[in-house]
């Protein structure tokens, strides 16, 4: 039954998806051409592979708001190596980007894991102590296009099969990590640990491993993504993605992960975090201001937890009363 | 149940002899930097300067002592002192505008408490979250990249004033009034009591006739009021209203209540523990200012003070305390 539903609520975000496009489609026509839907799809590859850190972290029952300050410390990080080393390979700063979020993420994950600190306390704490890191680094300059090599910026323009480098990319997180979640043993840990922590720990889950372990999988997402973000804007900014962690949440959120932890998929949050990319692209498409972005989000946020807690309620006592019927009729 | 209540004042009157210790340690320490510092005015001027941040520390207080938390604070402030200024210059009296903010405050608070006291199984976080990006996005709906000021020059008195022809600030005595207020109710009344008993077990709270939806509502709406008081001593201090004002407060005021020795799991803490806090908040800041240390960095010192009260104690003992994760369904 649960199954079920949740196949019919990705099918509903589907349907959403499909209805809002036509219809921004109709007000501004230039929204369904094949250049505007390229560009939302390599805005929404940044949010989407972040989202998938996020989603884990949620399923276990916590949050992570250092995320969009990680992702600008790691952005800049690696954009002053590429300044100093130009001919670092862009496959190199990927890879040095995930290294050194993971290093961040594992630092917040023995916080929360070891430390026993709250995940909201710990993750806040460290959102100002990242983003702190990113101006003393720094210094409060930025590192502009013109100081990166063309290689490093290509990996934003340069194509592969008519996708953006990035879109690839993202595929491969999602493919990666689709089968993690779904089809390895510490995958499946993950929402053992955030459907019910004492229960995993008795069947001999190691549960402090876990949750570091997801806060360290979220770090690697924001390093990468925190490379992806530099290439793709062509500068590393002290302010970068500060408040996007409200995104990356109603991304999560809007494909059905709830935040009490053991509920997510890795679909869902896919086509949460397209539905996001559609309405931030569609917002200025049909001149709507852009001040309006951030309360709408708040807005959709919200919105989407009480549709999730509905849809939750009612599996429930479908559920309950699918158990009574059985028990009358074996009586 | 007594005799737990008895340990934890025991522990409590501990903590709170450190945070005096410190709080002596960081004056000498500030009065070598600054030879200002060991004047009365000197000691006055630090301590009014910073304290529209302890209207939301007591406040914030309830919210944690419930085992609750509230992020959206700084969002309430910057919306209240936009709506605040926006009615003024339409032409309200600003002491009506000034009961604007404290509605607009509370309306938030209200609304906050209404889905989290109310919706089953909703978190306050994930509620508090949307929130603080709700409120401060209608503020820059309302305001855009503007600033508004030119409020009439009473106004700044409330801030930067001082009573009659005595020399104590007027904000002080404000929130010495409040705080006294914050402590009878916390810690001489019987819904001060109720709320420790949601905070140490809510399910049991529930079960012995506590009105834990009601409790709820009172609380997260008291937070929304005090986060509107900041608006206004906020706004006189600045003399003007923006939309991006109050920016990083939620960390502050939760870091100072958590330093005062407030559980963020809810059940521990008092008054003066967090206005103790507060006061040490205040001199870090004051002599890290004297030492040239940028907002950036107090913000890293501040983040890893935060992260690191709460967790040292759970590393001394860490095997007699478990994380409580999950949440029990309600």
């Amino acid at each position: 039954m649960l199954v079920r539903l949740r196949g019919f609520r990705e099918f509903g975000i589907i349907i959403f998806i499909i209805i809002i496009s036509i219809l921004i489609g109709i007000r501004n026509p230039r929204f369904l051409t094949w250049g505007n839907i390229h560009d939302m799809l390599l805005d929404t590859a940044i949010l989407s592979i972040l989202a998938v850190g996020m989603t884990m972290v949620l399923v276990t029952g916590g949050i992570d708001l250092s995320s969009e300050s990680g992702l600008a410390l790691t952005g800049m990080i690696a954009g002053m190596m590429i300044k100093g080393n130009p001919h670092f390979s862009p496959l190199l700063m990927l890879l040095i980007g995930m290294v050194l979020g993971g290093i961040f993420g594992a630092i917040t994950g023995l916080i929360v894991s070891k430390g026993k600190v709250y995940p909201i306390i710990a993750t806040l704490s460290m959102m100002y102590v990242y983003r702190g890191i990113t101006f003393i680094i720094s210094g409060g300059k930025w590192i502009n296009a013109y100081e990166m090599p063309d290689s490093f910026k290509n990996m934003a323009t340069g194509k592969l099969l008519g996708f953006s480098n990035l879109i690839t990319i993202a595929i491969v997180v999602y493919l990666v990590f689709y089968f993690f979640v779904n089809h390895t043993r510490t995958g499946r840990e993950i929402y053992a640990v955030g459907s019910n922590i004492e229960a995993a720990r008795i069947i001999g889950i190691n549960t402090e491993f876990i949750i570091w372990l997801v806060y360290t999988l979220s770090g690697v997402l924001y390093g990468l993504a925190g490379v992806m973000w530099v290439a793709r804007y062509a500068s590393a900014q002290n302010d970068t993605a500060s408040g996007f962690v409200m995104t990356i949440v109603a991304a999560c959120v809007l494909g059905g992960v709830s935040i009490s932890g053991g509920v997510g998929t890795i679909s869902g949050v896919l086509l949460g975090s397209i539905m996001i990319g559609i309405i931030n692209n569609a917002l200025p498409m049909i001149r709507v201001s852009p001040f309006w972005k951030m309360a709408l989000q708040g807005l959709i946020i919200l919105v989407a937890v009480l549709v999730n807690i509905l849809i939750s309620r009612n599996a429930e006592r479908a559920q309950l009363k699918r158990r009574e019927a059985r028990a009358l009729y074996h009586e | 149940m007594n005799k737990k209540v008895g340990l934890n004042f025991g522990t409590l009157f501990r903590w709170e002899g450190i945070l005096v210790i410190l709080i002596i340690g960081t004056s000498i320490v500030n009065g070598r930097l600054s030879t200002h510092f060991w004047s009365y005015a000197g000691i006055m001027d630090a301590l009014a300067v910073f304290l529209e941040k302890g209207f939301m520390v007591l406040s914030m207080v309830f919210v944690l002592i419930i085992g609750d938390i509230d992020i959206s604070v700084a969002s309430i402030t910057a919306l209240s002192s936009v709506v605040m200024a926006l009615s003024y210059k339409a032409g309200l009296p600003m002491m009506l505008a000034l009961i604007v903010a404290l509605a607009v405050g509370a309306g938030c608070g209200f609304f906050n408490g209404l889905l989290i006291s109310r919706v089953p199984n909703i978190s306050a976080i994930i509620v508090t979250l949307a929130g603080s990006s709700l409120y401060r996005g209608i503020a820059y709906i309302l305001l855009g990249d503007q600033a508004v000021g030119g409020f009439p020059s009473w106004y700044s008195y409330l801030a930067w004033g001082y009573l009659g022809k005595t020399n104590i600030p007027f904000i002080i005595v404000v929130f010495l009034l409040c705080a006294l207020i914050y402590g009878l109710i916390l810690h001489r009344s019987t819904f001060g009591r109720k709320l420790y008993a949601m905070g140490n077990n809510l399910t049991a709270a529930r079960f012995s006739g506590v009105p834990v939806v009601k409790i709820k509502q009172i609380v997260f709406t008291l937070n929304g009021l005090m986060a509107g008081v900041a608006a206004i001593f906020l706004t006189s201090k600045l003399g003007s209203s923006r939309p991006n004002i109050a920016t990083g407060y939620e960390l502050e005021v939760i870091a100072i209540a958590v330093l005062g020795g407030v559980s963020p799991s809810g059940g521990r803490g008092g008054i003066v523990g967090a206005c103790l806090a507060l006061i040490l908040m205040r001199l870090l800041r004051y002599g890290m200012g004297l030492k040239n240390i940028p907002g950036q960095v107090m913000m890293v010192i501040i983040g890893i003070v935060l992260v690191g009260v709460v967790m040292i104690p759970n590393l001394l003992s860490s095997s007699k305390r478990r994380i409580k994760i999950t949440k029990l369904p309600e």
